[in-house]
């Protein structure tokens, strides 16, 4: 099993719906944020481009967050996913530095937090808040092990990218576009 | 302002409780350590009630969930609403933030005079109520029931509009019309004796092609018609965006024109006559269900696309190609009549434009066009019938915009400045409901008269906007997660029911507007028209009638009924009745001869910036509604300000800095408040601006609003009403860059 999710660019139309989603589904809190919006605008007026994505966490299968940790408290679990013991979180902050993507905040609490791909409603067989809020339908997630899941159906039916390939760490969040 | 009579109240004297909140510290759940990291509660261990939203009109229906400790938690989409398809936007995710905010109004406000200025002091609803009963009945007594106005917006609208017919007024109004979608009303009931209304019937989700003219959706978070828009992408739709701005919506069509601003009524006409020069019209549509052909076809002889190439900047080429991707896809092609479309004073010119467009296309009544909506017919709980008033707003036109079929704003406003009156029908007093008019309404400085002529203002809102500022009293309602509202009656392919109930006591001394509207109305003698002790008794009465019940409904949250008439699309070869004068489809309208317009859309030259001046275009950002969302925690978190878009070349002209801060100044001198952040992007043409509406609030009880960004409003100085309806055409607003910090204190 290999839990993933794929976004796609065509669709997104950069509401955010994905970010309040997850506040408000994983207590995150105000001024925080597990996920987020990027923009990316190419080109001269008239000719221009515009690529909206939803970022967060690749529960990367490299995840240099989890080398790094000295406590153990960031780990991997079934699928994949890449979490966080917050009472065994120390704070030190080694995972901040160490992500590509700069996934990893510092909880007010003391802790390290990011996305856990809703790994709660995942196990009671529903889809990650993001996933299921968005108005445009843009994001997929399931098991890349499953090629009739809807990620793997995705992926094959569209071209797609990951973000910073050349970090090496075999991100699990793609890019169709 | 000065020795104003109603001084805009800006300092808390009594500290309202507009305790600034750092960042974090509003946890709306407590604190779940769980050993292995996860931490969300799965949705079954909370308790969930059904809703609809008023965050925006769209008003999805939903629900709020509770946690273990009846703490709200998070709201979701029902799946079984045509309006969000249980999925809603930003704003209705964010809602919470409606609930959770520390500023919002906590108990009612009384306005105290003094050689200071004036504050306000905490009362108790006894009192407030009992205040605003007696002063209305005084105005009423003195001036006539007429001279009690109603401007509102939303939920609390429908209660108080109930007073004040039974006051026996009809002078209500929201801004929805001529601030907003008035112009294309008009203009498609001129065309297809029907009005478009909200939500659209936009048959999106079957489309081959879309046709926005300006319409920004996406960054309009207008929920339904985002979700069947990203559904056409999928399907492989042709998108058409007409837009001076690289819009999210352009940057996901097929054709993105980038036209000169204020010239797309060229566009439209040149379009009309490719499609009937190139004959790739719906012939048998046309024949069957239009007249005044022969009339257009002679009006758009002239009107060739080479015509509108030098008014639009749009190249031959590319307006026939997309007037042949239209006719490609007809009948299932949109051209979208758009929301806000009170631009240059000719709006509804425009829309006929647009209409006439549609119907060439044969896409009104057809799959992947226009459906025909229908919506659920709710009985009226029983009350005696409603006085008639003595006059009205349409008593105020004084020959003007004679074809508005809904209550001009900006003519209440005019009839409550005493002293500019020729008659003795002057409105006195304003219930102002859900809508922050200092921000919402063009030309401040009528407002400021119009408050200054009143003699008694009472505003009912959930947040301490700026239009509270202005109020004699406060009354604090409860958001809409604290109370039962009006079933949701709106308009859709099957006409659905919706329920609003609360999911936890309103906090503080807030109420439900329902309530409010009976206690006024008790105390003013209009007992009959309220004849309940609590609004669940209308709500059950209601749903009884259609079979189902309260209780039913509170474990349901919506109910399907049945299509009163028709079908959703025309059948192939029906015979149709249009509600307008010929009966049919009118490409010229005898209802705009008749009333001395032009029958058929004709294109008029708008002015164009002055050298060192671009036009400000100001748009919508999709997890904000307008100003009244620019203090939601939740919301403020994803956009806490607007941001000034200039074209690379501008600011290479003025030397701007993204990030920097500038002063905007409009050709009537009118410098904004505060400064705004320049954003320097290839999104913008160069002879224009760009601002996300709703923001530089100047209330400081606004805690987290205050101050941030550009209120665009103080700007649009330059009003061009349109002759018609009566619509504010605001987009004639010239700025420049005041690049000096002038360290401007906040005005009202």
């Amino acid at each position: 099993m290999r839990y993933a999710m794929a976004i796609d660019t065509r669709k997104c139309v950069g509401c955010s719906d994905c970010v309040v989603a997850c506040q408000t589904e994983n207590n995150v809190p105000v001024g925080y944020c597990r996920d987020w919006i990027t923009e990316t605008v190419d080109g001269t007026y008239p000719h221009v481009e515009l690529e909206l994505r939803s970022e967060r966490c690749n529960h990367c299968d490299n995840a240099p967050c989890v080398r790094c940790c000295p406590t153990g408290a960031s780990h991997i679990v079934e699928g994949g996913v890449v979490l966080v013991t917050h009472n065994e979180c120390i704070g030190c902050g080694a995972c901040i530095q160490s992500c590509p993507y700069d996934a990893r905040y510092s909880h007010p609490e003391g802790y390290v937090d990011k996305c856990t791909f809703c790994i709660h409603r995942v196990r009671e067989g529903q889809k990650p808040a993001c996933v299921e809020v968005c108005p445009t339908k843009c994001m997929y997630f399931g098991d890349l092990d499953d090629p009739n899941s809807e990620i793997s159906v995705a992926l094959r039916n569209r071209k797609f990218k990951d973000l910073a390939p050349e970090a090496g760490t075999k991100p699990q969040i793609f890019y169709l576009i | 302002m000065k020795n104003s009579r109603r001084d805009f109240i800006r300092i808390s004297a009594l500290g309202l409780g507009g305790v600034a909140l750092g960042v974090g510290s509003i946890r709306w759940a407590g604190a779940t350590t769980l050993l292995d990291g996860e931490d969300g509660v799965p949705d079954a261990g909370m308790q969930r009630y059904p809703t609809f939203c008023e965050v925006c009109f769209w008003k999805c229906a939903g629900w709020t969930y509770t946690d273990g400790q009846g703490r709200i938690t998070k709201i979701l989409g029902n799946a079984d609403d045509p309006h969000c398809n249980g999925r809603l936007c930003p704003r209705g995710t964010g809602g919470v933030g409606m609930y959770y905010d520390e500023d919002r109004l906590k108990w009612p406000l009384i306005r105290v005079p003094g050689a200071e200025g004036d504050t306000f002091r905490r009362a108790s609803w006894e009192e407030a109520l009992d205040l605003v009963a007696r002063r209305l009945k005084e105005i009423s007594a003195k001036h006539g029931h007429e001279s009690v106005a109603l401007f509102n917006h939303g939920s609390a609208g429908h209660h108080l509009s109930t007073l004040l017919n039974a006051m026996g007024s009809d002078n209500i109004a929201a801004p929805s019309y001529a601030q907003c979608r008035g112009p294309r009303e008009v203009g498609f009931l001129g065309t297809f004796g029907a009005s478009v209304g909200s939500p659209e019937p936009t048959d999106i989700r079957d489309t081959r092609c879309l046709v926005l003219i300006g319409s920004h959706l996406g960054e309009n978070m207008h929920n339904g018609q985002v979700q069947e828009m990203a559904d056409a992408i999928d399907r492989g739709a042709t998108i058409i965006t007409v837009d001076p701005r690289f819009s999210t919506v352009a940057s996901k069509s097929r054709f993105w024109l980038p036209i000169k601003p204020a010239t797309d009524l060229a566009l439209l006409l040149a379009w009309i006559h490719v499609l009937i020069y190139e004959e790739r019209y719906d012939k048998d549509y046309v024949a069957r269900y239009t007249e005044g052909f022969d009339q257009l076809r002679e009006h758009v002889k002239a009107m060739t696309p080479e015509w509108a190439y030098g008014i639009t900047t749009i190249t031959p080429e590319q307006i026939r190609e997309t007037a042949r991707a239209m006719a490609d896809a007809s009948p299932a092609v949109i051209v979208h009549p758009g929301r806000h479309v009170t631009w240059y004073g000719d709006d509804t010119q425009r829309s006929r434009a647009i209409a006439i467009l549609n119907a060439l296309l044969g896409s009104w009544g057809r799959r992947g066009g226009f459906y025909f909506k229908t919506a659920p017919k709710i009985p009226h709980f029983p009350m005696p019938e409603f006085p008639s008033p003595r006059w009205t707003w349409k008593d105020k036109l004084n020959g003007r915009y004679p074809l508005a079929d809904l209550a001009v704003s900006n003519v209440l406003v005019e009839a409550s400045i005493a002293e500019e009156q020729t008659d003795d029908k002057v409105v006195k007093a304003w219930i102002v409901a859900g809508t922050n008019l200092p921000l919402t309404m063009p030309d401040k400085e009528q407002l400021i008269r119009a408050f200054d002529s009143l003699e008694f203002v009472v505003v009912v809102d959930t947040m301490p906007m700026e239009i509270t500022g202005y109020a004699d009293v406060i009354l604090p309602e409860c958001t809409y997660l604290e109370r039962y509202d009006e079933l949701r009656d709106s308009p859709h392919r099957e006409p659905w029911v919706a329920l609003r109930m609360p999911a936890t006591e309103p906090r503080w001394e807030t109420r439900p507007a329902w309530w409010i509207a009976k206690q006024l109305g008790d105390r003013m003698g209009l007992k009959a028209w309220f004849n309940y002790s609590d609004y669940t008794e209308v709500l059950d009465w209601q749903l009884r009638q259609l079979g189902s019940s309260l209780e039913e409904m509170q474990q349901k949250g919506m109910m399907k009924l049945e299509r009163a008439s028709g079908t959703l699309y025309l059948e192939e070869g029906q015979d149709f009745a249009f509600n307008t004068p010929s009966g049919k489809i009118e490409f010229y309208s005898h209802m705009f001869e008749a009333a001395g317009f032009d029958p058929m859309p004709v294109f008029t030259a708008h002015p164009q910036p002055p050298d060192g001046y671009y036009r400000l275009i100001y748009g919508r950002a999709p997890m904000h509604t307008f100003s009244r969302t620019a203090n939601n925690p939740n919301l403020t978190d994803l956009m806490e300000e607007n941001n000034v878009w200039v074209n690379p070349k501008t600011a290479r002209v003025w030397g701007l800095r993204n990030g920097q801060e500038v002063y905007l100044k409009n050709q009537d001198e009118v410098v904004s408040s505060f400064p705004v952040k320049v954003r320097v992007t290839e999104r913008i043409r160069w002879d224009s601006v760009y601002i996300v509406h709703g923001f530089g609030h100047s209330n400081k009880w606004l805690s987290r609003a205050f101050g941030k960004g550009l209120n665009d409003s103080e700007l649009i100085t330059n009003v061009m009403v349109d002759p018609i309806m009566g619509g504010t055409g605001m987009r004639g607003n010239f700025v420049t860059f005041v690049t000096e910090d002038l360290g401007k204190e906040a005005e009202a």
